[in-house]
């Protein structure tokens, strides 16, 4: 594959970003965040979304997808972070559906995806329980019992945990935590008895959730892939995730590093603009530099899950590992190049680095996937 | 547009051909700049199969794949120079011939030349022949290039040149120099700036070869004392140097960003594990210079990226890139990271310059030659100017 977008893609995500703008710039997010918005984002647009598809962008056709791919979602998850658009779809689209697909039955596909696509049906991933990404070190049970699981446990960070349908719990049906053997992903509705959801409203104003369960009995279809084997595939998941969580840093970095860069041109001091002193134009220069890289590292992660590369898991670490770089640094930069204004509610460029921080700490921060990288390369 | 079916057709060609031709000895890696084939008429060889390879690859042109073959090269499209170069690299062939004829002397004569200039050198560039040097730089000007001082008279049937060059790579290797000289003084520096071609055994060219920190360079100084360069010489509009200037210099940013490899071919990482080893957590032992190779592997894989890109664009013809601006800044920095970590991974070991056993210095040696990087073919910080300048447009 060329690391082009063809004519196909450039529509696409010329057409996304024309839609995001309009339908759902920063300012719904402020209006969101202001008003204490209950669901966290707007209703509406998620079924505007699923009118165009997006939902199914990565869901086969035979699904009820559009059957085009992650470049493509990751292409619009990209204008996503350029204006900062709340909605389910990196946690319903691009996790959710991605785990089904993943690890489901051809059944759970069948009766699962179609209704994701659409819109009707989204997904929550419970996966983290301490403060950090450590999924080997999954604690909470599942229990065996005559006829299904009983979940026992405790789960944080659960991205739009109290919005989604239904939950895709990572539990231990066998060995202890830090094991990779052992694992099992169910599917449970988040309306079933014991599952007890806490909001949390995160730095970034959007949604995340603590989650319980409490004796929450699943039957024997909610067993999502193979009992205690869900190690491997929940690694694809996972490296599928974070590469479009990258897409999404691409864009709101590219997106603050361009404000930035008009604001240099436009603000004077001293009697000219700041952009023409050296030290600000190499700054941006760098910045500059660093974003292509950047832009380069997600494009060929992007197609290597299309391309099924089998070379992933290292790629995708080392895609998310920069981003979070790039992120970290073009955002503090931002909001220096900005002075005193950068540091107001009023100004949106401090909006970024708060959506960078969740986006970067979300299925693993930087120096989780530097590590993971290193292993994945045996040093 | 060839057809598809051509293409592999030419592929199955290359393929066979190289593997008929290529030398056994030609397809393993660079280990030291003596394995670079410069050519001119005083070679030296590392391997007699040096001059063998070079020989058959000229003969079919394809030291310069895409040049017209009416003057020697190879007339490939760029879909079938990259089939070639995929083919090459397959079997790990090196490059039969490296000098700045092909890199840099002969695009420009392609592009202004005349018809006499391009039928007289390029054939010789393409058999290896002649061997160029350029001389750009002058003391004083450093990365202020269009500063320059050495002046050229026109005397009627030929120009007098004098005047001092600094930096001229193999100058004392060349047989020819293409310069940029001063014609007139009247305009702004970038006016009046001639491309002239100079024999070095004319009379009052004197070469001084530059001791660097490395110990070892291929730098010269090169002096002209009333030095008579014919008319015919002059290439392209008398005064309009400059533009052919900024042509070469492309082609040489992206030359130089190209990367030295480590001399034994291993990776960053392989380097590491035998130097340092393995803890019982499979981790290198060194939790400060394992985060330091992570962090590289990574931008080196990023930058791998974004040259894979930079020639998609191309090839999908969307024009070079804004991407490709950074590719001189990006790569040589790179490289000086890559080489100061590999001094580390390799201890105590890395400082040994002289003596039994240790490779008469080669590593520190070209860790030191990596410092040039981001000097030479303008400056990092020339490279940072012109991108806040013309690609993101910021006030001067």
């Amino acid at each position: 594959m060329a690391l082009v977008l063809d004519d196909d893609q450039l529509m696409l995500r010329d057409t996304a970003g024309r839609f995001l703008a309009e339908r759902a710039p920063i300012a719904q997010l402020r209006r969101l965040r202001d008003e204490h918005d209950e669901l966290g984002y707007s209703a509406q647009l998620w079924q505007e979304m699923a009118t165009m598809g997006w939902p199914g962008i990565a869901i086969p056709e035979k699904f009820g997808g559009l059957g085009m791919g992650y470049t493509e979602l990751g292409i619009v998850l990209e204008q996503v972070g350029r204006n900062l658009s709340a909605s389910p779809l990196e946690a319903s689209a691009l996790v959710g559906a991605t785990a089904v697909a993943e690890l489901g039955t051809e059944a759970q596909k069948e009766s699962l995806l179609p209704a994701v696509a659409g819109g009707e049906l989204t997904f929550a991933l419970a996966l983290q329980e301490g403060s950090r990404h450590q999924p080997r070190k999954t604690a909470m049970s599942a229990l065996k019992q005559s006829d299904g699981w009983v979940l026992q446990g405790r789960k944080v960070l659960v991205f739009d945990g109290h919005t989604a349908d239904k939950m895709i719990v990572v539990a231990r049906t066998a060995g202890r935590p830090g094991d990779e053997t052992g694992l099992s992903v169910f599917v449970v509705d988040a309306d079933t008895d014991g599952v007890l959801v806490e909001r949390v409203v995160m730095v970034d104003s959007r949604n995340s959730a603590n989650v319980s369960f409490d004796g929450v009995e699943v039957g024997p279809d909610g067993l999502l892939g193979s009992e205690g084997g869900a190690y491997a595939p929940l690694q694809r998941v996972l490296d599928i995730a974070n590469v479009g969580m990258a897409a999404e840093l691409l864009g709101l970095s590219a997106e603050a590093f361009e404000r930035t860069l008009e604001y240099l041109k436009v603000r004077e001091q001293f009697g000219v603009p700041i952009g023409s002193f050296q030290a600000l134009q190499h700054r941006a220069a760098k910045m500059y530099a660093e974003l292509e890289l950047a832009r380069s590292i997600v494009l060929t992660s992007l197609q290597a899950i299309d391309g099924a590369d089998d070379s992933l898991s290292a790629l995708a670490s080392a895609c998310k590992a920069k981003l979070c770089e790039v992120a970290t640094l073009v955002t503090a930069e931002a909001i220096q190049m900005h002075g005193g204004i950068g540091m107001t509610d009023e100004a949106d460029i401090g909006l970024f680095i708060k959506r960078a921080r969740v986006a970067q700490q979300t299925y693993g921060d930087y120096s989780y996937h530097l590590d993971r990288f290193a292993r994945l390369n045996s040093y | 547009m060839v057809s598809l079916s051509d293409l592999e057709e030419f592929r199955h060609e290359v393929r066979r051909w190289l593997g008929a031709n290529c030398p056994e000895s030609m397809r393993t890696p660079v280990l030291s700049d003596a394995d670079y084939y410069l050519g001119g008429s005083n070679p030296e060889f590392s391997h007699p199969d040096q001059k063998r390879w070079a020989d058959l690859m000229a003969e079919k042109g394809w030291t310069t794949p895409t040049w017209p073959s009416e003057y020697g090269g190879g007339g490939l499209t760029r879909e079938e120079a990259a089939i070639l170069r995929d083919e090459m690299s397959a079997i790990g062939a090196r490059s039969p011939l490296n000098s700045f004829g092909i890199s840099m002397l002969g695009p420009a004569l392609l592009e202004y030349g005349n018809e006499d200039q391009k039928s007289e050198h390029l054939p010789k560039i393409v058999r290896g022949e002649i061997t160029w040097c350029q001389g750009y730089s002058e003391p004083g000007a450093g990365s202020d290039l269009a500063s320059l001082q050495t002046r050229a008279e026109d005397t009627g049937d030929h120009y007098l040149v004098n005047g001092q060059k600094v930096w001229t790579s193999f100058a004392d290797k060349a047989d020819w120099i293409f310069c940029l000289v001063r014609t007139d003084n009247s305009g702004t520096k970038h006016e009046g700036i001639s491309f002239l071609l100079v024999e070095m055994a004319s009379e009052g060219v004197s070469v001084r070869p530059i001791k660097l920190i490395s110990g070892k360079s291929s730098f010269c100084e090169t002096f002209f004392d009333n030095v008579r360069v014919p008319k015919e010489n002059l290439v392209g509009e008398e005064g309009k140097g400059w533009e052919i200037a900024k042509y070469l210099l492309t082609h040489e940013r992206e030359t130089i960003s190209g990367f030295g490899q480590d001399s034994s071919g291993r990776t960053l990482a392989e380097v590491a594990t035998e130097e340092i080893g393995l803890g019982a957590d499979g981790r290198l032992e060194d939790g400060v210079l394992r985060r330091d190779v992570a962090q590289l592997e990574v931008d080196l894989l990023a930058f791998a990226a974004t040259m894979d890109r930079v020639r998609d664009e191309a090839k999908a013809g969307q024009g070079l890139g804004a991407a490709s601006s950074i590719v001189k800044y990006c790569g040589t920095e790179l490289n000086k990271r890559r080489f100061e970590l590999m001094m580390s991974l390799h201890g105590e070991r890395a400082l040994a310059w002289e003596g039994e056993h240790c490779d008469d210095g080669e590593m520190p040696r070209a860790w030191l030659r990596t410092k040039a990087n981001s000097i030479e073919g303008g400056t990092s910080e020339i490279q940072l100017n012109i991108v806040a300048k013309r690609v993101l447009g910021l006030p001067s």
